[in-house]
């Protein structure tokens, strides 16, 4: 039987923020019903967008392969359920930059006829490690933690390195999340089964299962399903419940005590972490030959009548999902989707639920920290700090724009977490500011990268015209030499002959 | 006797350490000054500088015959990269432009590879008497190529 365990690494800094948490694990998780329509975008994860492999007009089934990407990294997207396609056009969406993506829109006709499976699925066990990792490539699996990196992939690059340890990340720290703490209430067999697996694909026989203390139902069910289990390789680590232990880097630390080091992932010091929720799904196609066409989230904030977690078909719409849970209250004025802490407001409620969407949250006004005030150097947000950088700093490089010392002070190990934000007496959007100055030294960087490109070329292209002109001066002067060495006679008959033959022309 | 000899060879050690330190930090040579002031420029190889190329663009700044705000592709942050470099006034850019990528209308093109051969970075494909196109990952936004067209069908297509 395991049993939680407490010997943890240290994290650095961190806050300890207002759950909110059980407005939305009060009942249990909600069916969403088929939705009318559909609307997949085809990027819904890190990498290039899939391509459609359907027309307009086509009808498709569910867990029917709808776009698949070229050889790069990316992840196919099926079909939720059956119906009709009937456009591929831009719609909104939430997305990091941009409002609208390209999506895939089918009218549903509520049968929710389901594709014959093309292979019964075997025993994991009897599979190669590489067989089975292209398996879950063809699943559509993502990271659910909200990275959306294709799990295959994610699996592929960790096959490289040396592994030692699985870590399934069920700490969820952000305020109003409960999505992954419902799923493992209510399905953690699918979990440990999900763990089981990913372990097979990975060869690697200690796996952690890390969950926040304030979750103790999930810590129960968890143990229940590890104890009848019996499977000693996976143990359950309960961490203190401190934002952001569920980072991917931090919870390295939390667990292992091993640091990830900068500008590194963790399986550079032995580890991978996936989400509880990637390992359900992981679970669900393996075992159950369902591809990832339904994810679980939470729909809460005090801008929605009844929060509650609801398992929905990818691609219903934001609005479907509020509007069959219970509808907006009249305070509803800002939906974000993601949390309060990273998660991005949107303008319409239109926006499809996508394979990232672990929230839905509807508050009810937008808090108004006070006006920016000039830095003091406090060195507040240096002690909150997870990735233990001095946020004061940066910022003062940011606004100088000076990228050199941006870079020396660690502004790309930044994980955006906002705590400097919520710490900062001079309410100093310091998070929003070093999204700003990242983006603009990996714009220099694409600038210097593509200046490199075209000197190369250039040279290239210089070196080729010199050859050019040497061959050409080469072989005119072994003309000169052979004409020399035929003699003049030889010259003058061929210039009579060509004379002749001018002659004849006219 | 030994006063002097140690207050020699203290003079000595510190002029060392002062030569060494500044060996350093200063440009070793004029070639080594040039390939430096290569690597800020945006190597656009358009000649809107006057000089046929990046390169020796940065030598005539070197030889100190060409001012440093001569470079529009680069735009002003070019001019303060050089001055801070060069320890020179930081001055305000000739003329701008914006960055942009030459685009062939394909309708129009009848093949002649002029514009082939204008193109400082070979990014234009094309035979003779077939269509000719811009591989746009590697086009620099010159524009050496837009002159040459004898049918004008090149355009420049700013970049969003």
């Amino acid at each position: 039987m395991s049993a939680p365990t407490y010997d943890l690494g240290t994290l650095h800094g961190g806050l300890r923020l207002p759950g909110n948490k059980e407005q939305s694990t009060r009942n249990p998780i909600f069916e969403m019903p088929i939705p009318a329509q559909l609307v997949l975008p085809i990027t819904q994860h890190v990498g290039d967008p899939a391509q459609p492999l359907v027309g307009i007009g086509e009808r498709v089934l569910k867990g029917q392969l709808i776009a698949r990407p070229d050889e790069t990294l990316g992840a196919p997207i099926h079909a939720s359920s059956s119906g009709t396609v009937v456009a591929i056009e831009p719609w909104p969406a939430s997305r990091r930059f941009g409002d609208t993506a390209p999506c895939i829109v089918i009218d549903c006709d509520g049968k929710d006829e389901a594709i014959v499976p093309a292979d019964k699925p075997a025993d994991f066990t009897t599979l190669a490690p590489d067989d089975l990792m292209h398996r879950i490539l063809d699943g559509g699996i993502v990271g659910l933690g909200g990275a959306v990196f294709p799990t295959a992939q994610k699996l592929m690059q960790a096959r490289t390195c040396k592994i030692d340890h699985l870590l399934l990340n069920g700490v969820e720290c952000e305020p109003y999340i409960s999505c992954d703490d419902m799923l493992m209430r209510e399905n953690a067999a699918d979990v440990v089964s999900g763990a089981q697996i990913l372990m097979h694909a990975l060869q690697v026989n200690v796996c952690f299962i890390a969950v926040e203390s304030d979750k103790p139902n999930a810590l129960r069910a968890l143990g229940e399903v590890l104890g009848a289990a019996k499977d000693s390789r996976i143990v359950l680590k309960q961490v203190p419940t401190i934002y952001p232990s569920g980072g991917e880097d931090q919870l390295v630390q939390l667990v292992t005590n091993r640091e990830v080091p900068s500008g590194g992932l963790p399986t550079d010091v032995g580890c991978l972490v996936q989400n509880v929720g990637t390992a359900a799904a992981i679970h669900d196609w393996i075992i159950g030959n369902t591809p990832l066409i339904s994810r679980v989230t939470t729909v809460t904030g005090d801008g929605v009548a009844k929060p509650v977690n609801v398992r929905a078909r990818i691609g219903t719409t934001i609005g479907d999902i509020i509007e069959t849970t219970g509808g907006y209250t009249d305070r509803a004025e800002m939906l974000i989707i993601g949390g309060p802490m990273t998660g991005k407001s949107v303008s319409t409620d239109r926006v499809p639920l996508v394979k990232a969407t672990n929230c839905i949250l509807v508050l009810s006004h937008t808090p108004s920290p006070g006006p920016e005030m000039p830095c003091i150097r406090c060195g507040d947000c240096a002690a909150v700090c997870p990735v233990q950088l001095l946020p004061q700093q940066l910022f003062w490089y940011a606004c100088a724009d000076d990228e050199v010392k941006l870079r020396e002070f660690g502004l790309m190990d930044c994980i955006e977490c906002g705590c400097c934000d919520l710490v900062c007496p001079s309410h100093i959007p310091l998070t929003a500011d070093f999204r700003v100055a990242k983006s603009r030294i990996r714009e220099l960087a694409d600038e210097k990268a593509r200046a490199a490109r075209a000197r190369l070329r250039f040279e290239a292209r210089s070196q080729r015209l010199e050859r050019e002109k040497d061959e050409r001066e080469a072989e005119l002067a072994m003309q000169k030499e052979s004409a020399k060495a035929a003699g003049p006679s030889a010259i003058a008959e061929i210039l009579k002959r060509k004379q002749k033959k001018s002659e004849d022309e006219k | 006797m030994l006063t002097a000899v140690i207050t020699l060879a203290s003079i000595a050690l510190i002029a060392g350490i002062g030569l060494s330190v500044a060996a350093r930090r200063l440009p070793a040579s004029d070639g080594d000054l040039v390939e430096r002031i290569n690597a800020l420029l945006p190597q656009t190889q358009c000649a809107q500088c006057g000089y046929p190329g990046c390169r020796p663009y940065a030598s005539a700044i070197v030889d100190n015959t060409a001012a440093i705000n001569l470079c529009p592709p680069g735009g002003e942050e070019t001019v303060r990269r050089l001055a801070e470099l060069l320890g020179r006034d930081i001055v305000p850019l000739v003329e701008s432009t914006v960055p942009s990528v030459a685009v062939i209308d394909e309708a129009l093109c009848i093949g002649c590879t002029h514009c082939r051969s204008a193109c400082p970075v070979d990014a234009i494909v094309g035979a003779h008497h077939l269509m000719h196109s811009v591989i746009e990952s590697e086009c620099t936004g010159c524009e050496l190529c837009v002159a040459p067209c004898p049918v004008d069908c090149i355009s420049m297509r700013p970049i969003t």
